[in-house]
């Protein structure tokens, strides 16, 4: 590594223990993103938590060991003690770990509850996987799509294809494997409730920015819920193995001002429902989309 | 439990040596049985390790270079089952089925007939399930742990697999059965349960994992069988049934099986530490126990591997804290351990070179599954490079660092000469280096949002994906230098011939008969005092 | 075989066995074979399957031919015995770990996935949004009445007489083990023989209660979950006790020439744990399977 790449490298462990920076992924990113939700940032917290607990007991433990490896050596003359137990000391290393764990297990179980309940929700998206691309739908709205890789990327990640991943960018961002056609576009500051299952195998739908993951399972439905409080694209990954183009089924989300999101929503329902007239529409809407499905897997 | 046993009768007639065929394939002596399985266990390390290096290959930089997506999934996919199944759990056997008997003055394994068929059903259970990456469609791709629905896609490779898998976990059943009945019924008159090595004892406990959870696998895919070609719905909603359900089964079983890869570590590593510290084992009692709550615990922690599929909150709850809890008697160990150090005479011959890097990298790897037992933050984690560089930092640093440390402790006892230390020492060296440049950045990408399983990426994550790639490269041609040390050890290479009592530090029955072991050991019952023990003290 | 005489205080270490060679390459031809044919290639599966059931025959057939010789010529003292008995403990346990899985899937079915798919608890999204008007009941095949309509087996009716059989033929079995130890081999023959009679005859009802439900209940392997645990869990069993009653068979003839004496017959004993066994799994899937 050159000097200048280690500097990035510490650059980068300031950067993103300050919260809010760095949503999508960064060259030399360290850490977890403290992502763009409450949530998010509690997790990031417990991890941040949860790190320094190992990190302090690491460097007891090892530098215990390390003062006995330097001190302890035969070859510096040291001669070995007889003893080989002490009920004191092991009293002590079996209780403290156990309040370490007591006080890492209260904030985790708080945050747990809290994410759990999903309650409240200001409106539904329905999320299902395919092999291999999502399908959304905006639950009492005729609004329902799928959200594929763009084609860029596909074109790129073909075996051999002499295309360099480093050009796919939009917005001066590189954006390989990372960016969709139809973006999942939600509005901010307002609970939303995801129904997430999947139409053939397992998939899992995760946006880092979001702090969780919820994985899709056919024949099931998971519920999972956010509120984003800052504007911007986040970016994605079916996290659960899911065949051969598991790599290439990314989510992005596009987060609008509430008034932003309603008006684009209002003209995406106009428009699913302009396309065949009154309540055919969701059936030529998934007719189309089965269309588009069937020649994906047929490019296979 | 004492034992009635005046002599033995060998019934293989000592006077002339058996043939060749005879000793090798029908062989019932537990030395040439754990060579045997010592020797399969290498080369299995070897086609892992193989596929571990197309892994990384394609994975050097973003961008499909080498391989499609779908031989990428399988080579994950055989790479895992061949390193689980082929090289760590067999290695383990093969030391138990070398070092057992002599740790506990017994002149063989108890059902030595049985212990041949264990080891040679597996050579044939793997040529199935290597024989499938050569079938049409291809070998299995849908991950180790073989989740429904996407295993039931699988083509002609599925049926091999999963008979493959049950004759793998017909093997470890028997073995087993073997070692628990060759540690209750046949130790030395006068060795009690706990005045026992303490590699024994971690096998012993180990053994009862096995027998606890490979017939549950065996359920488990026997029910994906049924599903795939008798039309049953265990794992389909439509009929009932859950894909979920598959994964319960699969976790009851799959986290016991890493404690049954981890174990015998701990025994191997504290036999180890001891000897060159030439000092007792810290809190002799206090190991087997923490060993024993281990076990124990790892029945009851199985769904943290599933916290994302959306088990109810009380589950969540539940498994995260049991979870939790085993850092509790493993911090027993790492302390004891540590301890057993503190104030001793320490030297630094090359199995204790690796038993203290055991101990520092397998308490990182031990670290991060703490992390990921938070339910909240393993949301995060789950399925990413943090894992995957979770459970490298346990199994390959910790598994397979303690029996690389345990083959250069006994080595010298099996050959009767001393491997060449110098290249031993390297093998250390650049081994260590290597694997942490090989995975310690993956917890910086797993972080970053890098998902596991894919054969491609964005470009955040290239950089440390080729430092990862240079470090996998390192780090297994500094395999190969083992390869080396221990072919050059077995010719006699170094010329330098050990005593009975390799190490000056070295307590246990196993330094007591000459190097190289004879064939036969304890025809007669040995009598020993209680400071002959592996850790000389086992008052606490 | 040069043997030494044979001793009492000493461990018996056998010579070198081709036995288990020859049983791994069974094994390995069988599930070969057997992967074959469930892939459709009949012509590799079938010869190898076949030669592979022969070989493991032909290797069970040797292998404890030589047991039984060594048993016979008192080359066994009881430390041998002992790991024997170990050996067969842990196997039984491992069987019955096995079992677990099947009753694991049963009551996930039952307590989790069924309710959940038809609304209870956790799973009422699920229900609303995909499988809207299924109603949780047990038995069932699935909100998509995997399989078709199908009818019920009573349990108060065969199940129950096969319960009694089973219960019948730990009884004579016991009889059995008592007469041997007292010395009476008529008696162990008679009671013995009943024991295998009345397995045999529980099997019989079992294939009939098979074949009845399949050509008249529609009640098959693919009736949705119910079908696959009861099928599963029954099948198991089946096979469980069709291998007990061949193994009673041997035992029935070992006893016949003699080879048990009164304090030294493990491999009655054996048979008889693993006879129990079979029993004790029976008396849980009863009341698991058919009852509740
Ligand atoms: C040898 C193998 C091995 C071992 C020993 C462990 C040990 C542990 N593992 Fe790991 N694990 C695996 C192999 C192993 N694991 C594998 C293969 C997977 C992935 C499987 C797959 O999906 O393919 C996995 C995955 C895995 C997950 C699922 C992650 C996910 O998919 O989201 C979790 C979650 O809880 C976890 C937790 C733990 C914990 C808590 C321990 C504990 O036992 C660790 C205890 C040790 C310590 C904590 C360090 C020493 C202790 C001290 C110094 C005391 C003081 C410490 C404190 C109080 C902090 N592991
Ligand atoms: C005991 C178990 C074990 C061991 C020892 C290893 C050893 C290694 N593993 Fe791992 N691995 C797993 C168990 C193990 N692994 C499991 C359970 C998974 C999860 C699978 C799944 O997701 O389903 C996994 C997955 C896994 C992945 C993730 C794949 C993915 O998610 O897509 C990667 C990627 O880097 C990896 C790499 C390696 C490397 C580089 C080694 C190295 O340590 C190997 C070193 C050894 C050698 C290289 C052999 C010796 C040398 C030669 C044969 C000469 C040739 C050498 C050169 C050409 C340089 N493994
Ligand atoms: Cu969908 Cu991975
Ligand atoms: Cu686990």
């Amino acid at each position: 590594m050159t000097p200048r790449r280690i500097l990035a490298c510490l650059a980068m462990l300031v950067v993103t223990t300050v919260p809010a920076l760095a949503a999508n992924p960064q060259r030399w990113q360290l850490n977890m993103t403290p992502g763009v939700t409450e949530y998010s940032r509690q997790v990031y917290d417990l991890h941040m938590l949860i790190l320094w607990i190992c990190v302090v007991i690491g460097v007891i433990v090892f530098g215990a060991m390390g003062y006995a490896i330097f001190k302890f050596r035969k070859s510096k003359g040291a001669v070995a003690a007889k003893w080989s137990h002490s009920t004191v000391a092991e009293v002590t290393w079996t209780v403290i770990p156990v309040l370490i764990l007591i006080g890492t297990a209260w904030p985790a179980t708080k945050t747990l509850i809290w994410i759990d309940d999903a309650r409240e929700s200001e409106m539904t998206i329905k999320v299902t996987g395919y092999q291999w691309l999502w399908r959304y739908e905006y639950i009492g709205t005729d609004v329902n799509f799928i959200s594929r890789m763009d084609r860029e990327s596909d074109r790129t990640r073909m075996l051999r294809s002499g295309m360099d991943p480093a050009a796919v960018q939009r917005d001066g961002e590189n954006v390989y494997l990372l960016d969709v056609d139809n973006p999942l576009v939600l509005p901010t500051n307002t609970k939303v409730r995801f129904v997430i299952t999947a139409n053939d195998v397992i998939h899992s739908f995760w946006v880092p920015a979001l702090g969780w993951k919820q994985d899709a399972i056919p024949g099931f439905i998971n519920e999972a819920w956010t509120e984003i409080h800052t504007p911007g694209t986040y970016r994605g990954q079916c996290a659960e193995l899911c065949g051969k183009d598991h790599a290439f089924m990314p989510i992005v989300i596009e987060a609008v001002p509430r008034e932003q999101f309603d008006i684009w929503l209002e003209e995406q329902n106009r428009l699913a429902a302009g396309d065949a007239g009154d309540s055919n529409a969701p059936l030529a809407q998934l007719a189309a989309d089965d269309a588009l499905l069937a020649n994906a897997t047929e490019s296979l | 439990m004492a034992t009635d046993t005046a002599t033995t009768v060998h019934d293989d007639g000592h006077e002339h040596a058996p043939s060749f065929i005879d000793r090798w394939f029908f062989g019932t002596n537990h030395k040439d049985i754990g060579t045997l399985y010592l020797l399969f266990s290498l080369a299995m390390f070897l086609i892992g390790g193989a596929m571990a290096m197309i892994i990384r290959a394609e994975l050097f930089m973003p961008g499909m270079q080498i391989v499609n997506p779908e031989f990428f999934n399988q080579m994950t996919t055989m790479h895992a089952l061949v390193m689980i199944f082929g090289a760590v759990m067999p290695a383990f056997v093969g030391l138990a089925n070398w070092m057992l008997p002599l740790m506990i003055g017994a002149p063989d394994m108890a059902l030595p007939r049985l212990n041949n068929l264990s080891f040679w059903i597996l050579p044939f259970a793997f040529l199935i399930m290597l024989s499938t990456l050569f079938m049409e469609g291809g070998g299995p791709a849908g991950g180790w742990t073989l989740y429904p629905p996407l295993s039931l896609q699988q083509g002609n490779s599925m049926a091999f697999v999963i008979f493959a898998i049950h004759m793998m976990g017909l093997s470890s059943i028997m073995g087993a059965i073997n070692i628990i009945a060759t540690v209750l019924n046949m130790r030395a008159p006068g060795m009690d349960l706990l005045k026992m090595p303490i590699f024994p004892w971690t096998w012993l406990i180990t053994a009862f994992l096995l027998i606890g959870v490979m017939p549950v696998l065996a359920g488990a895919i026997t029910m994906l069988l049924t599903d795939k070609f008798f039309l049953t719905s265990f794992f389909n909603a439509a009929g009932g049934g859950d894909p979920v359900m598959y994964q319960h089964i699969f976790w009851f079983f799959g986290h016991p099986e890493v404690y049954i890869m981890i174990l015998p570590a701990f025994g191997v590593v504290s036999e180890i530490i001891p000897t060159f510290s030439r000092k007792p084992l810290f809190g002799y009692q206090a190991m087997v126990y923490a060993t024993a709550s281990i076990a124990f615990l790892s029945f009851i922690v199985w769904a943290h591997h599933m916290f994302t599929v959306g088990m109810p909150l009380g589950g969540e709850l539940f498994f995260m804290y049991a979870t939790m809890l085993i850092a509790v008697p493993t911090g027993v160990k790492v302390f004891n351990w540590v301890s057993t150090m503190w104030q001793g005479s320490l030297t630094f011959e090359t199995p204790m070179l690796f038993a203290i890097g055991f101990v520092v990298m397998f308490t990182i790897g031990g670290f991060s599954g703490l992390m990921l037992a938070i339910v909240p933050a393993d949301y995060q984690y789950h399925d990413t490079y943090f894992v995957v560089a979770h459970f490298h930092y346990v199994l390959v640093t910790g598994s397979v660092f303690a029996l690389m440390a345990g083959a250069y402790y006994w080595l010298p006892k099996w050959t009767g000469y001393m491997y060449n230390e110098t290249l031993g020492k390297w093998h250390f060296w650049l081994s260590t280096i290597f694997v942490n440049l090989l995975f310690f950045p993956q917890h910086f990408l797993g972080l970053a949002g890098m998902p596991r399983r894919i054969p491609d990426y964005n470009i955040a994550f290239s950089d440390f994906n080729m430092i990862s790639s240079i470090g996998g490269f390192g780090f297994g041609l500094a395999q190969l230098l083992f390869v080396y040390v221990v072919w050059s050890c077995a010719r006699g290479r170094s010329g330098i011939k050990v005593g009975d009592r390799v190490w000056e530090g070295a307590r246990g029955l196993e330094w007591t008969v000459p190097s190289p072991a004879p064939h036969h050991t304890f025809t007669t019952p040995p009598k020993f005092d209680d400071r002959d023990l592996a850790h000389g003290d086992v008052s606490h | 075989m040069a043997n030494p005489a044979p001793d009492p205080g000493i461990y018996y270490v056998p010579h070198s066995s081709k036995w288990p060679l020859v049983g791994s390459i069974g094994l390995f031809l069988m599930l070969a074979g057997f992967a074959n044919l469930m892939n459709g290639n009949k012509t590799l599966g079938m010869p190898m399957t076949f030669a592979g059931i022969a070989v493991i025959l032909v290797m069970f057939w040797g292998w404890f031919r030589n047991v039984i010789s060594e048993s016979v010529r008192g080359l066994y003292n009881r430390q041998v015995d002992f790991s024997f008995r170990m050996g067969m403990i842990w196997f039984i346990f491992s069987e019955i770990m096995f079992f677990a899985a099947f009753f694991g899937a049963l009551f996930y079915a039952r307590v989790l996935s069924v309710p959940w798919l038809g609304g209870i608890g956790d799973g009422e999204l699920t229900n609303i949004y995909i499988w809207s008007g299924f109603e949780a009941a047990w038995p069932t095949s699935g909100p998509e009445q995997v399989g078709g309509e199908y009818g019920l087996i009573g349990a108060w009716g065969i199940p129950l007489l096969n319960t009694m059989l089973l219960l019948a033929s730990g009884v004579t079995l016991t009889i059995a083990h008592h007469a041997l130890k007292a010395g009476q081999r008529t008696q162990v023959l008679i009671w013995l023989g009943a024991t295998i009679a009345l397995g045999a005859i529980f099997l019989y009802f079992q294939m009939y209660e098979y074949v009845h439900a399949y050509r008249d209940l529609n009640l098959t392997l693919g009736s949705g979950v119910y079908g696959s645990t009861f099928f599963m869990l029954t099948g198991f069993h089946g096979v469980h006790v069709t291998l007990g009653t061949i193994m009673l068979i041997v035992i029935w003839f070992r006893c016949l020439k003699g080879h048990f004496s009164k304090d030294d017959h493990f491999g009655f004993e054996a048979v008889a744990w693993y006879w129990h066994f079979v029993d004790v799994v029976w008396l849980i899937l009863f009341i698991f399977v058919y009852v509740l």
